[in-house]
């Protein structure tokens, strides 16, 4: 009992970020109909971004409390942002018209240009930081086992459901939100109704680059290590999560996060810690063969 | 007589390898109603889609109230003051008929309050139906719903194409009683493209005639109706 809720604990606050990775494919779907296979380094870039803002706080001398974090956030929200929209306007835009394949390869290029860029620039060893949020608070003990709720994951579950919420706001109550929604369900007439179909896909890109930003700094503050290859399997999960819950569907996207962050965890915990990534997946398959539109997939689900 | 309010000039225009418009020349003037009448697939959808600059046309020339919009992009020339009631009616389907109106309006740079006033006086089923999702509505709501967002932008110049299409007799005359009203009354300057030839021809003041992206026939609506090969071609001699 007591392990489970640990679990949960953990599974919970792991999958927010898988969730906060998914909107971003999830959108970029919506309103292009094409996997963004360089958002899981977009996510590494994030959180690369927020090491190196920690670095330059610490080295300051002003690395204390909340108000540091913040900026660490908003710092990487900000060039991370500028990163995806780079990215779409270099490797996606020129290609738009042409034929369905040709940006999802060179979506795989950036993927692979991100990384070694990062490679190089950085150095391949691995990147350890302190903890930044350190102790927690003791939810319950049952003999010998001491249930944990860290800090660092209340941040992280508390700084999510912030994001999110300021998120859905600006979708389904802004007129840039239904600019996006309009391109989605129906481009052209968007841009016959003066919309800039250009700007907001771009808009749409450094969105999801922002978030993927505050989903790269958790990380970062959470596991305390970092290296240039983490976006690979991050956003191999984080997709899955996006096409779990309904690829398009922006509820879709936090929910898979979840599951899949809770399917790992307890897979880990009760299983094998080898075969996580099995499990993950293998629940995908099997929800895909029951409903190939996923969870929330479609119909009746506000998207982007 | 003053320079007209649309003026196309010998333009040609194509979709991939197929022709679709050849050296089609026309122009509206301000607070008229014009029509362009012609068989399917004669390029009456794609002239207006090229007005708009999609596709765009490959030679001539495009103006609008005397600017050459020709190569402007698409969001750049309906925010001058035309908008388009597109073929098929392309209602936002997963957007309640509010937002729709409210898109109309997204780029205008005015309030949407009066404007919203004025579509509902027009259309009084879509306040009736005003939180409900654009793809639930019917096929004449959804049209007057396409109308009603175009009008949003309080446009000088209205781009319909074949608001007849598709619905029942009741509901096109009273679409066509509303063109009539906005053109009297607003002054609100129409292009009205349709396969009802008869009825287009009458509410228009003059006409003209596609066949295979060329215009063979030019006038006023009245003689164009009167013209035997007009009522042999495209009124079917019943009416």
């Amino acid at each position: 009992m007591a392990y489970a809720l640990q679990q949960l604990i953990n599974g919970i606050s792991l999958g927010m970020i898988y969730g906060l990775i998914a909107v971003g494919y999830t959108m970029v779907y919506g309103i292009i109909g094409m996997i963004n296979f360089a958002h899981g380094d977009i996510f590494m870039i994030g959180a690369f971004i927020a090491l190196i803002s920690i670095v330059m706080l610490v080295s300051g001398g002003i690395m204390e409390g909340p108000a540091a974090i913040l900026i660490v956030l908003l710092v990487s929200m900000c060039v991370t942002s500028l990163y995806g929209w780079t990215v779409e306007r270099i490797a996606y835009r020129p290609l738009r018209g042409s034929f369905r394949l040709a940006p999802l390869i060179s979506a795989i290029g950036m993927s692979i240009v991100l990384q070694n860029y990062v490679q190089v620039a950085q150095g391949a060893r691995v990147k350890p930081i302190e903890p930044l949020v350190p102790g927690g608070v003791t939810v319950m003990q049952a003999e010998a086992f001491v249930v944990q709720f860290s800090f660092m994951q209340m941040m992280i579950i508390a700084v999510t459901l912030a994001v999110l919420a300021v998120f859905t706001w600006l979708v389904t109550r802004t007129p840039l939100g239904r600019a996006m929604r309009a391109c989605e369900q129906d481009r052209k007439m968007a841009g016959l109704l003066g919309i800039d179909t250009d700007r907001t896909i771009s808009l749409t890109f450094v969105i999801g680059a922002s978030l993927a930003a505050v989903a790269g700094t958790m990380y970062l503050l959470r596991y305390g290590v970092i290296d240039f290859y983490i976006g690979f399997l991050a956003g191999v999960k984080a997709f899955t999560a996006a096409v779990l819950g309904g690829i398009g569907s922006l509820p879709g996207a936090v929910l898979g996060g979840l599951l899949i962050g809770l399917i790992e965890t307890f897979w880990s915990a009760y299983f094998s810690v080898q075969y996580k990534d099995v499990a993950a997946f293998s629940i995908l398959a099997i929800v895909l063969i029951f409903m190939p539109t996923g969870l929330l997939g479609r119909a009746e689900v506000e998207k982007v | 007589m003053s320079a007209p309010m649309l003026a196309i000039e010998a333009v040609s225009a194509a979709y991939g390898a197929v022709q679709a418009l050849r050296e089609v020349s026309l122009e509206v003037r301000a607070k008229e109603i014009v029509t362009l009448v012609g068989a399917n697939g004669a390029g009456k959808s794609t002239l207006l889609m090229t007005i708009c600059g999609d596709p765009r046309a490959r030679t001539g020339r495009i103006l609008f109230e005397g600017r050459d919009i020709t190569r402007l992009p698409t969001h750049q020339i309906m925010r001058l003051g035309l908008a388009q009631v597109p073929e098929g009616r392309r209602v936002f389907p997963r957007m309640s008929v509010m937002e729709n109106l409210l898109m109309g309006a997204q780029v205008a740079g005015h309030d949407p309050a009066p404007l919203l006033e004025q579509v509902f006086a027009l259309f009084p089923r879509l306040k009736e139906r005003q939180a409900q999702r654009g793809g639930t509505l019917s096929g004449g709501e959804q049209q007057m719903l396409a109308i009603g967002r175009a009008l949003m932008s309080k446009p000088r110049l209205l781009l319909l194409d074949e608001p007849s299409l598709g619905l029942a007799p009741l509901i096109v005359r009273q679409i066509f009683a509303a063109i009539r009203d906005l053109n009297e009354r607003e002054g609100l300057t129409v292009l009205l493209v349709e396969q009802n030839a008869y009825q287009a021809l009458r509410l228009a003041h003059r006409g003209y005639v596609l066949v295979n992206g060329r215009i063979t026939l030019a006038g006023a609506g009245q003689d164009l109706l009167a013209m035997p090969e007009v009522r042999d071609a495209y009124l079917g001699g019943g009416h």
